[in-house]
């Protein structure tokens, strides 16, 4: 069996949060070198705060600062930092419980090695030299022995607070498209369309799946398709896509390829956009090193009749 | 035994916008909960549990959501399930609930579903570069658009009546005060002059990208008692999914629509929808939807529910009005818009939709559908209990 093929894939999004009044009085604090907690109706003071009363629900907006000195709860040792973590070099992952507060934060620890982190040891928060009222406006915690620091009070009221933050996310893959769509793609390398038929209700799909969508069993026999085709159904395109370089208006068809049993996607050319018709009769047209048909084009074959592709829209 | 008969008894949504900027997503699904709550005389202990949905994670960039928003929802020590079935989960998030009740697993139960789709983009959401695929060749409304030319040649429906269901949404839109669009100066000639993006389908026939919340309380016959306002009782509620594409499928009528409807149909003891619901509120994203969904769940014959449309049934005076709200046309924060779809049916049978009230609405039907018309949830609802 030929290799399966891979490639990477990485999806990146650089999200936007607006933010309730505690989180935005957080961040900013953050930006003014002030942790801020909030105050639960139980009398508990929580580090990060949140809206709403983990106990009772209720809408808690009572924000009280804390030190920004406090001790470690729990901690595990990062041995390989990944991109975007706050440091670069081996740290600790720690619970942080600040002192004034009656839960912890998740954070950095800058500590030589793991025999120098301890559960119930001493840290002070370590300030990012450029503050925005993000999370890394603390830039990690370091060990501290020296008395606690004493809050000034400060009410979270703030000139000019953070409103919104832009969080950017990052995935890496790496993707697969399996054993039949690997054949379907190392046949369209040679301009050659191969599907795979159901041994049960007999239709060939095209791409192949490797399994029957509706049967549920596997697939294998091949059966190259096309490559004219005859388009079923489509629709004129007049608003240019981001990410595609083609000149609007253009037509995006259905096309079902002779002997496939199951329409696939493409765009049409050479012929008029306003002259594109279901049942047209059409075949692709290869440009070098494309691994699709860049477009069909008419084969001036007469038009299919309806009958022939109306269960194939 | 019989299964517990379901009432709804509280309903809340938030005003539907562009962008919340004023609100976290805790926030803005506290909003609607705590209207829900509201409707229904209820606290947060009154809630015996919370069934919350969404549709993909990647359209706001938070890995199950749900697990945040607990506290905002007052689920702590309860039970908290989250839903998922692309665009119809709100429908699929309801029904879920539903059944807790009706299987007496819970007494009562809070469900919600949202969207903050000005928080990311939901396009982009749905078209990840995948390698070795063909990138589709058109945005969303170009994936749906060659079905709306396959409903158009089968039913050889004239050109306009895609124009006339937008028309008639955004005028609906006007009487609900809840809903995103409220385009005060809208005309037919406007909506026909509108640019046509993927012909056939027009700017002014496609969707809203919304932020928007809306959440009901559902509970059994003892909390319907002591409900302060009418409920709508659930005569019959139902699920299909099928494969978004396979050899065979329908796209103008699916048949997991088909046999959703039949089940819910049965349920109810609807023998000829047309003639024994009063009100449809069903999830049409691009205009020609009505006509084609009025086929596929029973209020047409095939290739007749266009004429529903151009006759004017299903106008907010109309015989059969559809889409009372102003419909998803006007308002789609995407993982809530199938539980809007329930929930403008339930506040028509409690009598509760205001302006936009359809008289003497006893049976009114709620529908949703999703993921390339591949899943598929609705519910009938009445001003009456089920007799049986």
């Amino acid at each position: 069996m030929p290799e399966v093929l891979k490639a990477p894939l990485t999806v990146e999004f650089p999200f936007t949060r607006s933010l309730s009044p505690v989180q935005s009085a957080f961040l900013t604090g953050l930006r003014e070198r002030v942790v801020l907690g909030v105050r639960t109706t139980d009398g508990r003071t929580l580090v990060p705060p949140v809206e709403y009363d983990p106990v009772t629900a209720e809408e808690i907006r009572d924000l009280v600062e804390v030190a920004p000195t406090g001790t470690v709860t729990t901690w595990a040792w990062n041995h390989a930092p990944r991109r975007g973590q706050p440091l670069d070099t081996p740290f600790a992952w720690a619970l942080v419980r600040l002192d004034g507060a009656d839960t912890a934060l998740l954070h950095a620890l800058d500590a030589p090695g793991p025999d120098a982190v301890h559960t119930g040891m001493r840290v002070r928060v370590r300030w990012a030299e450029e503050r925005t009222g993000t999370i890394t406006d603390i830039a990690c915690f370091e060990p501290y022995d020296g008395d606690p620091a004493e809050p000034a009070g400060h009410t979270g009221q703030f000139e000019d607070p953070v409103t919104g933050i832009v969080a950017p996310a990052r995935l890496d893959y790496t993707y697969s498209p399996g054993r039949a769509q690997t054949a379907y793609i190392n046949a369209l390398a040679e301009r050659r369309n191969v599907g795979e038929r159901c041994p049960s209700c007999r239709k060939v799909y095209v791409p192949p799946r490797g399994a029957c969508p509706t049967c549920g069993v596997a697939t294998s026999e091949q059966v190259e398709v096309g490559p004219h085709g005859t388009v079923t159904t489509f629709c004129i395109v007049n608003i240019k896509a981001k990410n595609l370089d083609i000149d609007v208006p253009y037509v995006y068809a259905h096309i079902a390829l002779d002997g496939a049993d199951l329409a696939l996607h493409g765009r049409i050319g050479g012929i008029p956009y306003d002259q594109v018709r279901m049942g047209l009769r059409v075949e692709p047209v290869w440009t070098e090193g494309a691994r699709y048909p860049d477009h069909y084009r008419p084969t001036g074959e007469p038009d299919a009749d309806y009958d022939t592709y109306r269960e194939l829209l | 035994m019989s299964k517990e008969p379901v009432a709804v008894i509280g309903i809340g949504q938030t005003k539907h916008v562009a962008a919340r900027r004023d609100v976290s997503i805790a926030g803005l699904v506290r909003e609607a909960a705590r209207r829900a709550l509201d409707d229904a005389e209820l606290t947060w202990a009154d809630i015996d549990a919370v069934v919350i949905g969404k549709a993909p994670d990647f359209f706001e960039g938070v890995m199950m959501p749900e697990l945040y928003l607990a506290d905002a929802l007052g689920a702590v020590g309860k039970p908290m399930l989250r839903v998922h079935t692309a665009g119809s989960v709100g429908g699929s998030t309801a029904l879920v609930a539903a059944n807790l009740v009706a299987a007496r697993v819970h007494g009562t139960v809070l469900t919600l579903a949202f969207e903050k789709q000005s928080e990311s983009n939901a396009m982009w959401g749905l078209s990840l570069p995948i390698p070795f695929q063909q990138p589709l060749l058109a945005g969303a409304g170009g994936f749906f658009a060659p079905h709306v030319r396959a409903y158009m040649r089968r039913s050889g429906a004239p050109d306009t009546v895609g124009s006339l269901v937008a028309y008639k949404d955004r005028r609906n839109a006007l009487k609900n005060p809840y809903a995103h669009l409220h385009e005060h100066d809208i005309t037919l000639e406007k909506v026909q002059a509108s640019p046509m993006l993927w012909d056939p389908i027009r700017y002014s026939e496609t969707c809203p990208s919304s932020d928007g919340a809306c959440a009901m309380v559902l509970t059994d016959r003892a909390g319907a008692a002591r409900a302060p306002r009418p409920p709508a009782w659930m005569l019959g509620g139902a699920m299909r999914s099928e494969p978004t594409l396979f050899a065979g499928k329908d796209a103008v009528s699916p048949q997991a629509g088909k046999d959703c409807a039949a089940d819910v149909y049965r349920q109810a003891g609807i023998a000829d929808p047309r003639r024994d619901i009063d009100a449809v509120e069903m999830y049409v994203p691009f205009s020609w939807y009505e006509p084609m969904w009025l086929e596929n769940l029973g209020f047409a014959a095939e290739g007749e529910g266009w004429k529903l449309t151009e006759s004017g049934v299903t106008e907010l005076d109309g015989d059969l009005p559809v889409n009372m709200s102003g419909g998803v046309l006007s308002t789609n924060p995407i993982g809530a818009s199938g539980m809007i779809r329930f929930a403008e049916a339930a506040l028509q049978v409690r009598g509760q939709a205001g302006e936009h009230q359809v008289e003497r609405a006893r049976r009114v039907l709620g529908h949703a559908y999703g993921g390339g018309s591949q899943f598929f949830s609705m519910w009938l609802v009445g001003a009456e209990p089920p007799t049986s």
